[in-house]
């Protein structure tokens, strides 16, 4: 079933600062809703910042960014997984309670979620393998699983968007590959955006690649060689897991 | 002993016990799952400085106390958005000015401070009626706060900024509740004291958090253990003729190894 594509997302000049100190500048970028961007780059480079800046919690200095063509972010609707060292894990929630938050809205406040709320975080929970988890605190979970957590917290409420600031960090190689089968699925009724290190890992999954690094160089493809990288001034170093030194290519599983 | 709750004001000590018990129990529960100790020891420490404009002005110390811990609360909250100031530091100079400014006031006072212990240490038998009428619309109102907004609390409180993408008035919310905890401070003044407030707002869930481990279920645990802190507090005070502050804060550092030792013992 395709659909026609619609611009979800556009940031036109976009210019943000922490007091004073600019990290991202003249960014530049339209996300799509049949996209599935990487978004990679060294760290303190500006990927969070630039996560921020979309979902609207930091205001740029300069630019626009427009929902739908519409300034109010609650246009459309986010799911975001927050890099994980943002999250006070010693508090005191359960893992229920934290799945069922991304429930939440400020149209329905008060009182509890109905049932069909209910059964459709036990199902994504059990689809997640994280079903047996239900009443654990989140302080007494695995990296992996609290990524999960946050996973199921995150496309609950079946957005428009799903983005993911490096959900790849304290996950085994058995997950980060099923997350990715996952994400492609949901890739079929969603955008989706992911910020990671892992640029080969990341590359055989993701449509385009948008490196920054203060800028933002928006690459139409799903294959970069270093040389590209060092033009887009986004200095990391590509993990080749292929025989083809310095360049990543597009690698299918099956 | 049983004779003596013919008396009013003992009556009236209970009724400020049981309503202390439950708010300390309901804002330290957020106190200590938002990892907030410090800055309300700040606020604490800081109405002081409203405790000695009050007796310096001829007012009931208790509202420039409420003035005070408003505005340092309010204060904080809005700082604490403001990325480029250090914030713990920023709180302590607050700590010390507001003492500073205390002290000061209450020696300019001409003649003596009466009373000034029990806002120190804690008087719980000199709570008076219209205080105590105030803590119990207090903790009526912190109760319905913390039931009917219990989602949004915890979820804001847990991950602000997630609760932002799901357009929750996050900023709202935390103004409202740093203001509860402000006049939950300055209600509990009179029966625990300034310098004890802390532990009162902090001690039962610690002893909570070593049985369970969700933000309802300290917060109940929290609420029994506060108000048998405060209710057995009070006696201990009554029959040895000690500060009220000191007697609760020793019931319930008690009562938080005896949780240990359960807890021990059971493993
Ligand atoms: N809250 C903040 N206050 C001040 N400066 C900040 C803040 N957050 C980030 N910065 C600075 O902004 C720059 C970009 O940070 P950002 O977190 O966006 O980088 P990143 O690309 O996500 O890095 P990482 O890969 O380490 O997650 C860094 O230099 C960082 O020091
Ligand atoms: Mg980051």
């Amino acid at each position: 079933m395709e659909h026609a594509t619609q611009i979800l997302i556009a940031l036109n000049k976009i210019t943000a600062a922490y007091n004073g100190k600019v990290v991202l500048e003249n960014v530049n970028l339209t996300v799509r809703s049949n996209d599935f961007i990487g978004i990679i780059g060294p760290n303190g480079g500006g990927k969070t910042t630039l996560v921020k800046v979309i979902l609207g919690l930091l205001k740029p200095l300069r630019g626009k960014v427009h929902y739908k063509g519409d300034p109010d972010p609650g246009k459309i609707s986010i799911g975001y997984l927050p890099q994980i060292h943002k999250i006070d894990y010693k508090f005191p929630i359960t893992v229920w309670d934290t799945v069922l938050s991304g429930l939440i809205s400020d149209k329905r406040l008060v009182g509890n979620f109905p049932k069909e709320n209910q059964n459709k975080a036990a199902n994504l929970m059990a689809e997640l393998g994280i079903g047996t988890l239900s009443n654990k605190p989140v302080g007494e979970l695995s990296g992996g699983q609290l990524q999960r957590v946050f996973l199921c917290r995150a496309i609950i409420s079946n957005p428009d968007i799903l983005i993911l600031d490096e959900p790849n960090t304290y996950v085994d190689n058995k997950f980060e590959g099923e997350l990715y089968e996952t994400l492609r699925k949901l890739n079929d009724r969603m955008a989706i955006l992911i910020v990671s290190h892992d640029v080969g890992m990341i590359s055989a999954y993701v449509k385009t690649i948008a490196c920054v690094n203060r800028e933002l160089h928006y690459h139409e493809s799903n294959i970069i060689s270093q040389e590209q990288l060092l033009a887009y001034n986004c200095p990391i170093q590509l993990i080749t897991h292929g025989d083809v030194p310095h360049t990543v290519l597009h690698k299918h599983e099956h | 002993m049983l004779e003596l709750l013919q008396y009013s004001f003992f009556q009236n000590a209970i009724l400020a016990a049981i309503f202390t018990g439950v708010t300390c129990g309901i804002a330290g529960t957020y106190i200590v799952s938002k990892r907030i100790v410090f800055i309300s020891g700040g606020i604490t420490h800081t109405s002081f400085g409203g405790i000695g404009i009050g007796y310096f002005l001829g007012i009931n110390p208790l509202i420039g106390a409420a003035v005070f811990s408003l505005l340092s609360a309010l204060g904080i909250e809005y700082m604490s958005k403001k990325s480029e100031i250090r914030e713990d530091s920023a709180i302590a100079i607050m700590w010390s000015f507001g003492m500073a400014i205390g002290i000061i006031f209450i020696y300019l006072t001409p003649g003596y401070a009466p009373n000034l212990m029990s806002y120190l240490f804690g008087s719980i038998l000199t709570v008076s009626q219209t205080e105590i009428i105030l803590i119990a619309v207090l903790s009526f109102i912190i109760s319905m706060f913390f039931i009917i907004f219990y989602k949004p609390i915890l979820y804001i409180t847990f991950d602000p900024e997630f609760a932002k993408t799901r357009n929750l008035p996050v900023d709202t919310f935390n103004y409202l509740l740093i203001s509860i905890i402000a006049l939950t401070i300055v209600l509990s003044i009179k029966v625990s004291g300034i310098i004890l407030i802390i532990s009162l707002l902090t001690l039962p869930q610690t002893t909570a958090g070593i049985f369970v481990k969700n933000f309802k279920s300290i917060l109940l645990i929290s609420v029994i253990i506060a108000v048998t802190g405060t209710i057995g507090g009070l006696f201990f005070a009554y029959a040895m003729d000690i500060p009220s502050g000191a007697a609760i804060i020793f019931l319930l550092v008690l009562l938080y190894l005896a949780g240990r030792g359960i807890k021990l013992l059971k493993l």
